[in-house]
């Protein structure tokens, strides 16, 4: 039980370890879009994970770098056709970052750190409790950004959203801007550190 | 789009960091001091030239002719890797202390997500050769003009004093996001009037 939560809080990805920090400010616009992006890149990670943990003796050491790529690269252009059918409108929103999953470096660094070396359920443990750390911290962005940028929750990516009357009309437009999201990332960074000093007494 | 019109966006108004969020990593993480961010920064713009060229040339005579475009991802990040290789290569041979300094970062190279993206973008925009090989260059230029900045902010953040919990990457990430403001000036207003004063 210890080692799914680490993900959340002493190990959270994006706040902690600082992986994965491209898509967790691009796509963090909306709720939903976090939700989307964490779904499919929980989904990758689990299968890089289990993928790479149970070829870990087959590989060889020198080439295990683009080996695990390949393994990757494959998952995602699976998740991306599925979603392409399935859910288009997600799909379109997310554009250019669900083939970024490919390079993004909490998929690679969990491989080489932990599946790499580690047994099968220990791996699927691993990717567990990372991906649902990176949807928290997904979520936590998108929902600050989402709830000042333009005073709405958007849940579900199907045009519904739950309006917020004073802030939907006074918006914060600048949350919702690029700048927005490297200032409210880099307040976060430092609630959690202060966080993990607070646990640690 | 014209060739300079395609300078100017890829380099100021979709800047690659500040406007389009892809390649954060490097831009926190090696942006310490100048001599790194310019290394780093250089190392980048010939990866992403070299890459965007070489996805354009695999998409539209291999890719393409076959109908194997769904294979698109897979193919373009296998390139980058190898030519990230290359580079890391050359490096470590002609310039040993410059190889010190970006350490670690020199391989990420495959893992910013930058280097796919305008790749990606270059192709999704339906780029010829040369529009594409020059949307590389301009966003590498971006990337590298972006961390030079960062690097030149954060040797004055050194000695002041910055609140304890925030030292390090939440202060850059809040000193990019004001600079990502001041680069909102640039937009796409700017480049259709230079254009036709021009």
């Amino acid at each position: 039980m210890k080692g799914l939560f680490k993900g959340l809080l002493n190990e959270n990805p994006i706040f902690v370890l600082a992986l994965g920090l491209c898509p967790a400010l691009a796509v963090s616009i909306t709720v939903s879009n976090a939700i989307g992006m964490s779904a499919a890149t929980l989904v990758v990670l689990m299968g890089s994970n289990l993928l790479i943990s149970l070829f870990r003796k087959q590989i060889p050491y020198d080439i295990h770098i683009p080996a695990y790529i390949v393994i990757i690269a494959t998952l995602v252009t699976a998740v991306d056709i599925i979603l392409q059918a399935y859910s288009p409108a997600l799909s379109k929103s997310l554009g250019i970052f669900i083939p970024l999953i490919v390079v993004n470096c909490i998929i690679l660094g969990r491989a080489e750190a932990f599946a790499s070396k580690n047994t099968l359920s220990a791996s699927f443990l691993d990717a567990l409790s990372m991906g649902f750390g990176f949807t928290v911290g997904l979520v936590t962005i998108a929902f600050i950004r989402e709830l000042l940028g333009s005073g709405t929750i958007t849940l579900i990516p199907n045009g519904n959203f739950i309006r917020i009357p004073p802030l939907a009309d006074n918006p914060v437009l600048v949350f919702s801007l690029p700048a927005g999201a490297l200032i409210v990332m880099g307040f976060l960074q430092g609630f959690f550190r202060w966080l993990g000093v607070v646990r640690k007494r | 789009m014209t060739y300079v019109g395609i300078i100017i966006t890829y380099t100021f108004i979709s800047n690659l960091v500040l406007s389009q969020f892809l390649g954060l990593c490097p831009f926190i993480g090696v942006s310490k001091n100048s001599e790194s961010a310019v290394g780093m920064g250089l190392a980048v713009t010939f990866v992403m030239s070299l890459a965007s060229l070489i996805s354009w040339a695999l998409e539209y005579f291999i890719l393409v002719p076959l109908d194997i475009e769904f294979l698109r991802t897979v193919t373009f990040i296998l390139v980058i890797a190898t030519l990230v290789q290359l580079v890391e290569m050359a490096v470590r041979k002609y310039s040993p202390p410059l190889y010190q300094a970006l350490g670690i970062y020199l391989p990420l190279i495959t893992t910013n997500c930058g280097v796919l993206g305008i790749a990606l973008i270059s192709v999704n925009r339906n780029f010829d050769a040369a529009e594409s090989f020059l949307a590389g260059f301009s966003a590498g230029l971006g990337f590298l003009m972006a961390l030079l900045f960062m690097s030149g902010i954060r040797e004055r953040l050194d000695t002041e004093k910055v609140p304890k919990y925030l030292r390090g990457a939440p202060i850059t990430f809040i000193s990019g996001g004001l600079m990502a403001l001041a680069f909102m000036a640039f937009d796409t207003a700017l480049l259709t009037n230079l254009l036709r004063s021009s």
